[in-house]
């Protein structure tokens, strides 16, 4: 059996999550001492080669990022941990700042000396106030000890907005407007917070950063996937034994988390169908569960990472009651700026409902599969794009359950 | 009754402190009172239209009464499949209101809500942000009578 490998969890349930001591003396901030000895070009040279890409769901290298706000050149830069977790399923960075926030300021930090930034903000789920009380614990430590140096972090609290988790409709609400994404280029990191070169990272980015400075980038570079190194946090739902989190390698298979790791399917029932990555996350049929997690080889099947959330579904599962209910969500969480999501996430739940009550006709799946290609190329942003993938992937796997509606 | 003027007021040299004062507001009220949004729309010299437009893109937000408590009730797919109809339809009757509405002694307002991030135990309920997990219909008495 496969074995979980926790770098980012190491200090999971080992130390007091809201003692700083605990966190130093387990080798807390010694990454952050030793970036600080090294100039802000190595150092992001440093980030870039040792592989690691966001974990917010896009999968860019977080170095290269760094490099561009390094690069511009402004009076005020801002350093941005997005703590939004909006995707349905997900629940692991929520993990990592109940177990070790500390980690997470301390990546935060060392991103804010590679730019040349004094300032941070952490946008935090409204959802998450019990985790917001958590962090302000956490930096009133951090400052009191006097750690992070001339480098302050402020929390911010979202309010119920799966569309905030956009890094530019998450940077428009830190500054106090609607959360309506913003036509890019140019992008954050050159233009982003009050117009200021701004890095925006994932939770689960900033706290593998520490340990990438305290053991090197080839130590990183060589777990896992070669294109997409190191662990990631996998948080485990729906119709599986063990529905909890785990931190794997990133060349571990779909099957080995839902089997060896996740228990397999309780009940005596069938595995019928896994969503990875959330709720705007593809479809992935048995075929396909010996796929590895890492971003390329999930983009391969049709497939995405996104945030690791692994949502199974058993044989007695209907696919078209799933996607009636994410189809909703999405009609419900678009923002509205653009017409083909606005329209088209309206549509798609109004077609799919159509089709579930038992009125639909071949001719609807052929019009769902036009609506769903047209946003995928068509909406402003990564909400009305990935939108049509969990209707695009089942219609493609799983289309017995729709035929099985008509009447 | 606290002031929206001060409550509001405190935030007004916070950068981008329209946010956080209806945070602020809603941790006094509940809910955000009519009058306070056109305060903050005063106070933060913006059109009304736009201190209107915020307070209403957010699903947390409420401009207007609700109860004392909200039910939030997760609908999102793995809360889906684990019968959050059944705990609705619970709560339903127990409260004697349907979704979105107040118990008329304005305790309790029941809500829909998307993932609320503990998805390890489906499904889940949240009461005032407090979550109570791998709920099924016969939990919910027990529940409400910690709040009653
Ligand atoms: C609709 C939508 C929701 C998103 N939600 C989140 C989120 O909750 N958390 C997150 O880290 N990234 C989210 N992202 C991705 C961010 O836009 C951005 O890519 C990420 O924060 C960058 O950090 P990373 O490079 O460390 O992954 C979302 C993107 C879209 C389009
Ligand atoms: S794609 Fe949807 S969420 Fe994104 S900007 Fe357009 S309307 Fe808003
Ligand atoms: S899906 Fe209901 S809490 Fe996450």
């Amino acid at each position: 059996m496969a074995e979980e490998m926790r770098i980012l969890m190491r200090n999971y349930g080992k130390i007091d999550p809201l003692n700083i001591d605990d966190y130093i003396n387990a080798g807390g901030y010694k990454g952050l001492e030793k970036a600080r000895a090294m100039s802000q070009k190595d150092l992001i040279a440093e980030v870039q080669k040792s592989g690691l890409r966001g974990r917010g769901g896009a999968g860019f290298n977080a170095g290269m990022k760094w490099g561009f706000s390094y690069n511009t050149p402004a009076d005020q830069k801002y350093v941005v941990c997005n703590a939004d977790e909006g995707e349905p399923g997900t629940y692991k960075d929520r993990l990592i700042m109940e177990n070790d926030p500390q980690s997470v300021l301390e990546g935060m930090a060392v991103c804010g000396y590679a730019i040349g930034s004094n300032k941070g903000y952490i946008y935090c789920r409204g959802e998450y106030p019990y985790v917001v009380e958590k962090l302000n614990t956490a930096i009133e430590q951090a400052k009191a000890k006097g750690v992070l140096g001339d480098f302050d972090i402020e929390v911010r609290m979202g309010a119920g907005a799966y569309v905030c988790g956009e890094e530019s409709a998450l940077i428009e609400s830190i500054e106090g407007h609607r959360g309506e994404p913003r036509f890019k280029p140019p992008f954050p990191p050159v233009t982003g917070l009050w117009g200021k070169p701004t890095i925006v990272n994932n939770v689960e980015t900033f706290a593998n950063i520490p340990l990438i400075l305290e053991k090197g980038a080839d130590w990183f570079a060589g777990i896992g996937a070669k294109s997409y190194p190191g662990t990631k946090l996998m948080t485990l739902t729906g119709d599986v034994a063990n529905r909890t989190f785990i931190e794997v390698p990133t060349d571990t298979t779909i099957r080995q988390v839902i089997f060896d790791f996740g228990g397999g399917i309780p009940g005596g029932k069938k595995f019928k169908a896994v969503q990875i990555g959330g709720t705007s996350g593809g479809f992935i049929p048995e075929s396909l569960l010996d796929t590895a997690i890492d971003f390329d080889s999930m983009g391969a099947i049709g497939a995405t990472l996104g945030s690791g959330a692994v949502f199974v579904m058993d044989e007695s599962r209907d696919v078209v009651d799933v996607i009636n209910q994410i189809t909703k969500f999405f009609e419900h969480e678009s923002c509205g700026k653009c017409s083909p999501c606005r329209e088209g996430t309206k549509r798609m739940h109004e077609m799919v409902k159509y089709i579930y009550s038992g009125r639909g006709t071949a001719a609807d799946l052929d019009l769902l599969e036009r609506l769903g290609t047209v946003m995928s190329k068509a909406c402003l942003c990564g909400l009305g794009q990935a939108a049509p993938s969990p209707v695009l992937t089942t219609l493609q796997h799983f289309k017995a359950d729709y035929t099985a509606k008509f009447n | 009754m606290a002031d929206y003027k001060e409550i509001v007021g405190a935030y007004k040299e916070v950068p981008g402190g329209l946010i956080e004062a209806y945070h602020a507001l809603q941790r006094e009220f509940n809910y955000i009172p009519e009058e306070a949004v056109e305060e903050a729309a005063q106070i933060f010299d913006i059109p009304k239209a736009k201190a209107y437009g915020v307070a209403t893109f957010y699903s947390y937000f409420k401009v207007g009464k609700r109860g004392k408590y909200i039910i939030r009730i997760c609908e999102s797919a793995p809360c889906h499949i684990a019968g959050a109809a059944q705990v609705v339809s619970a709560l339903e009757k127990e409260l004697g209101i349907k979704m979105g509405e107040t118990t008329a002694d304005g305790l309790f307002t029941l809500e829909f809500t998307e993932c609320v991030g503990q998805c390890q135990a489906t499904p889940v309920i949240t009461i005032n942000s407090k979550p109570y997990e791998d709920l099924t219909p016969d939990k919910i008495n027990a529940i409400l009578a910690e709040y009653k």
